[in-house]
Formats: structure tokens, sequence, C-alpha cells
């Protein structure tokens, strides 16, 4: 019965160490952001890396995500007679939900992974601690332009994912399924708002965008150096990430709409 | 991958995203109308507005001119009071007996403001009352306004 409560108390004292771990780890992080003003070829390497090569699966899974929304927004519209509001159903959906959160999980699988692998195989191969012994600051060099880059990369991307599906939208509900084009742009227009839709959904990129970042980084950095606490420390930024995007959605949802 | 090409594909990243934000705020969302609506307003009161919406539009046969602006209640005609804003390019078209009146668009759609010109020469100007109003149809009055004419006939 005490090994139990020990155990049970040993293991909620490690997930606090780790929270504060966390916190402390982000602070610097934020504190190193500043010396990417003078260098900001790095920034631009890492968004080449986690937007430039998020792009592609983005913008296709966009596509598709719209052009699904289109098809059952349409089957069950026809039956009001209402299938003009295709349009304003695909936009809301995607510019609200869909844009940031389909964006941020794929974000998580896509890049927030590959910073997670990164940082820990820099890890485990020692050289973090080279960059160190070299007086050249982790931080600044590795860990702040990853995080800044992660952090605007996401909302960009959830913008290019919402866009692409409103055309994905269009292409199955006005040129397959015969909705009028002007109805799907007026009604579309008419039910969605630019600072309290399409606004709130970048807010809602960019939360996801610092928490997605936050994750990766943290959990790079704070592998157990083995081939085998790299595989487990990526497998828990994706893990991790995906939670916290889909309570956080909740949260946002809740407070914004 | 050299650094060259690698600031290229960012920046071709960048065009991609102000292209999103552009389509976002053209075509999805309406911006445009919120930057040109220079025009003029005009106040209608009304006995009942229904389920009238801020931002509601507001047509002259069946052409959107103008929107509603705001919805209030004056408290000295136990009224509602409604502002419409309409577009610059109608403005002086309307003469000062036209009558507003709320439309429903089809059976279960929104409601809008429906601008019938009358025949007077003076026409209407910046912050003028539209005095001829027609209320919505509240459905529920009419279907009590049904059963109780025919309860009485009988």
């Amino acid at each position: 019965m005490i090994d139990f409560l020990q155990r049970f108390g040993r293991a909620w004292i490690d997930r606090v160490g780790r929270l504060g771990r966390a916190a402390l780890f982000l602070f610097h992080v934020l504190g190193a952001l500043g010396s990417l003003l003078s260098r900001p070829s790095l920034l631009i390497r890492q968004l080449y890396a986690s937007g430039v090569m998020t792009l592609s699966i983005v913008l296709v899974s966009g596509l598709f995500v719209g052009m699904v929304l289109a098809l059952q927004a349409y089957n069950t519209l026809i039956d009001f007679g209402q299938e003009n509001r295709v349009g304003t159903l695909v936009a809301l959906t995607l510019v609200r939900e869909l844009g940031p959160v389909v964006t941020g999980l794929l974000f998580a699988g896509r890049a927030g992974s590959a910073m997670t692998a990164e940082i820990g195989l820099m890890k485990a191969t020692e050289q973090l601690s080279g960059l160190e012994m070299m007086a050249v600051d982790p931080y600044k060099r590795v860990f702040a332009p990853r995080f800044l880059a992660g952090f605007l990369a996401l909302p960009m991307l959830a913008a290019m994912f919402s866009a692409v599906g409103v055309i994905g939208g269009h292409l199955i509900g006005v040129d397959v399924l015969g909705v009028d084009a002007s109805a799907y742009w007026s009604q579309m227009q008419n039910a969605t708002s630019f600072y309290s839709d399409v606004g709130n959904g970048l807010i809602k990129g960019l939360v996801f965008g610092f928490v997605v970042s936050w994750i990766a980084i943290f959990e790079g950095a704070d592998c157990i150096p083995t081939s085998e606490g790299v595989s487990s420390a990526t497998t828990r930024t994706v893990v991790y990430s995906s939670l916290a995007i889909l309570g956080l959605d909740f949260l946002l949802t809740a407070v914004m709409f | 991958m050299n650094s060259r090409a690698i600031d290229v594909l960012v920046g071709v990243f960048m065009l991609l995203f102000f292209g999103a934000m552009f389509i976002l705020a053209m075509k999805v969302s309406n911006l445009t109308s919120l930057t040109s609506s220079e025009g003029y307003t005009l106040v209608a009161k009304f006995e009942n507005v229904g389920g009238l919406k801020p931002r509601a539009s507001v047509a002259a046969s069946g052409v959107k001119v103008g929107e509603v602006e705001a919805i209030s209640y004056d408290p000295e005609t136990f009224e509602a009071s409604v502002t419409l804003s309409i577009d610059e390019a109608f403005a002086d078209t309307f003469p000062t007996d036209t009558t507003a009146s709320i439309y429903t668009a089809g059976l279960l759609g929104e409601q809008y403001i429906g601008l019938d010109p009358g025949a007077e020469i003076d026409m209407l100007q910046d912050t003028d009352e539209i005095t001829l109003t027609q209320s919505a149809i509240v459905l529920e009055r009419l279907i009590g306004q049904v059963l109780f004419s025919r309860s009485g006939g009988s």
C-alpha cells in the first residue's frame, strides 16, 4: 500500500517537475527571441523547414476537406431547399474551426515531430553541449528560431487551408452539384464577418502555433538522450500537441463565439 | 539546398499567405462593403421589427442598396428605430414618400428591408426619416388573427 502511494506520489512529482521545467524553458526561449532581430536568416531557414515543407500536405487536405464539407452540406440542405447555403456552411466551418484545428494537427504531425526529433538527436549526439562549449547559446541559436517559426507558420498555414477549402467547396458545390455561383459567394459573405470569424480563426492559429512549438521544442530538449528517448519524445510531442489543440479549441470557441 | 533557394521559397510562402488572406477578406467575408460604406443614413420607425438584425440588407426592387446599421428602441414613441445606411451611389434617388417595409426572404429566410419609392419630387437626404413604414409580419400574430376571425364568423 505504502509502495503504491509512493509510486503514485513519485509520478505526480515528476509530472509537476516537468511542467515547471517546461515553463522555465519557455521563459528562456522567449527571452532569447530578441537576438533573432540581428540574425533573421536563422528564422527564414526554420520557416522553410516548418512552413514550406508542411505546405503541400496542408493545401491538399484543405482542398479535400472543403470538397467533403460541400458534398455533405449539399446532401443535407437539399432536403430543406436551402442548398444555396452550402457556401455559408463551408466557409464558417473552415474559418472558425477546421482551418486552425486540422492545420494544427497536421502541423504537429509533420513539423512538430520533426522539430523534436532534430533537437533530441542534437542532444543525443551532444551537439547542444558542443555549442555551449563554443560559447554559442543554444537558446538563441537553436530553440528561439524554431519556436518563432512554428508560432508564425501555423496561423499562416491555417489561413491557406481555409482559403483552399473554400475553393474546394466551390469546385464541388458549384461546378459539380450545380449550386448557383453568386449565391454561393453572397450567402457566404453575408454570414462571415472578417473580424469576428476570420480574425478569431487567426487568433486560434496563433495560440495553437505557440503551444505546438513550445511542446515540440521542450520535448526535444528534455528527452532522454538515447535513440529510444528521442523516439518516445517524438511520440509525446504528437500526442500532447493534438490533445492540447483539441482542448484549447474547445476553450477558445467557448470564449469567442 | 542553398540559402538563396530557401529565401525564394519562404518568399513564395509569404505571398501565398497574403493571397489566402486576400481571398478570406474579399471573397469569404465582405470586408469590401465595410470599407466602402461611405453612404448616407436614413431613419425608419417600425411598430415591430420582428427578427430584423443589424447588417441585414436594404433593397429597392430586390436590388441591394444598403444595409441596416443599427436597431434601437425609441422610448418616446414606443417604436423600434432602425438606422439604414444607403450606398453613396443611391444618393438623391428616393422620394420623401418612400415606403419602408420589412420582408422575409423565402418562408424561413432572413428578414430585410424593402424600399418602395413614392412619387414626390423632393428626395430623402442624409439623416432624414422615412415616415411611411410597414412592420414585419409576425407569423404567430397572423395565425392568431385567422383563428380569431374564423371563430368569430361561425
